[in-house]
């Protein structure tokens, strides 16, 4: 079967390479572009460590065809820092010891950025609620609520 | 090797389905993907649909029809909607809700498909459009009882009824995780009342058989009752005829028979979990 081309534009930048058809983002975006923050947990949905934001809505990018990313805008959160210069919410991670073994790390982070997106101030349960497709097993997740109601009130929280 | 196809019209993608064996729709990807990333699915052709009418709602009137491609993030964007958020929010978590549709959900796997019992309590109608031919309307519980044989056409839509008084569906689903995990089991009731008495009720199970069922003993026993204390003692007793559930990771068959009534009697008498 013939590879597709398929382009998007990847954490502000175009990029463009081709896939099987069958092929997920996940991988499209690991093998083929280098993109390694999104992380293969289970394929199956359940863990979030592949949580992408397609269009600003977060998706699992390892149920998620590539083709059908097509012209959309996908971040990662490989996109959150600008070189050393880290975001509020990646700071408010780092200083609440919301990483252990920082597997489920880019997707709790990209969870949580889609909610601050969406809704800059949000209760504990709102937290609750936004990271409940992401699974960790380390933290028991109180560091991370945290970090993520840290970040909100944070000066400059919205560009979370 | 697995093909996709991009199709443009409904008739065009039910037409693919309808001439290829082979040929299996994708719409959110959640549970078509999953068999192909565990390479359970490696040959055939998976049906994009494009057409903007596959993710169409109408929801003001008195009929609602939910385009098949309508994600569960999309249902809780809509008031009008309000009285299938409950469903719509126990589906996975924010990523999956705005990939997992409407018509993806009616296939889904026994412990999965929450959001169906509560469309067989609204009792709703599944669009089909076998070929290129026009679309026709069935009961979901008979889509249902077809489901395994497949063939039946490409899923285009769901109707039913809006609820006169939306606070008349109740919606529990029953997980060991917090705040979400795969259901031990979900209820669905559409209790309309006419003078203070259960006219018309419609209660469903998800996970208490292996498709979502009705609950008819329970729906027959409210059937002109007030909701008072014997008429939900009554319905308890009534809860478990035709369940056959199964015993799975997430609970056991008997496990399952044992809180079924709890819950039920729990949600009728409108107290918490």
């Amino acid at each position: 079967m013939a590879k597709l081309p398929v382009q998007f534009r990847l954490n502000g930048s175009d990029r463009a390479t081709f896939v099987d058809p069958s092929s997920n983002l996940l991988d499209t975006l690991r093998r083929g572009l280098g993109d390694f923050a999104p992380k293969y947990g289970c394929g199956q949905g359940t863990c979030g460590v592949c949580t992408v934001l397609v269009d600003g809505e977060p998706q699992l990018s390892c149920l998620t065809l590539a083709v059908t990313c097509e012209g959309k805008q996908i971040e990662t959160a490989s996109g959150m820092a600008d070189g050393p210069n880290l975001q509020p919410l990646q700071e408010a991670f780092m200083d609440h010891f919301a990483a252990q073994c920082g597997f489920c790390t880019p997707g709790m982070l990209t969870a949580a950025r889609a909610l601050l997106a969406r809704n800059p101030n949000p209760t504990r349960d709102e937290v609750v609620e936004a990271i409940s497709g992401n699974i960790c097993r380390c933290t028991g997740y109180e560091p991370i609520i945290a970090a993520i109601l840290t970040a909100a009130s944070a000066p400059g929280a919205r560009r979370a | 090797m697995l093909d996709v196809r991009t199709c443009a019209s409904l008739s065009e993608a039910a037409g693919i389905l309808s001439g290829d064996r082979q040929a299996m729709l994708i719409g959110g990807g959640t549970l078509v993907m999953r068999d192909v990333n565990e390479g359970r699915l490696t040959e055939g052709t998976l049906v994009r649909v494009t057409d903007p009418a596959y993710r169409q709602m109408s929801v003001s009137g008195a009929r609602v029809e939910l385009g098949a491609g309508v994600t569960m993030a999309m249902v809780l964007a809509s008031r009008e909607l309000a009285y299938l958020h409950a469903p719509a929010r126990g589906i996975g978590g924010p990523a999956i809700r705005t990939m997992a549709t409407i018509g993806g959900n009616l296939f889904a796997a026994t412990p999965y498909g929450d959001f169906t019992v509560a469309l067989l309590a609204l009792d709703a109608q599944v669009v089909l459009q076998a070929g290129y031919g026009s679309g026709r309307a069935m009961p979901l519980e008979d889509f249902l009882a077809g489901r395994e044989r497949g063939g039946q056409g490409l899923v285009t839509a769901v109707q039913f009824s809006r609820p006169q008084n939306p606070s008349e569906l109740f919606f529990r689903k029953i997980a060991r995780v917090k705040p979400k995990g795969i259901s031990v089991l979900s209820i669905a009731a559409h209790l309309p009342s006419s003078s203070g008495r259960v006219a018309q009720a419609r209660v469903a199970y998800g996970a208490m058989a292996p498709l979502p069922m009705r609950a008819r003993g329970v729906e027959r026993v409210l059937e002109g009752k007030a909701l008072d204390q014997p008429a939900i003692q009554a319905a308890k007793q009534a809860a478990l005829e035709g369940c056959r559930p199964a015993t799975d990771a997430i609970a056991s068959e008997w496990y399952r028979r044992e809180i079924l009534p709890v819950h039920l009697g729990r949600l009728l008498a409108g107290e918490p979990r």
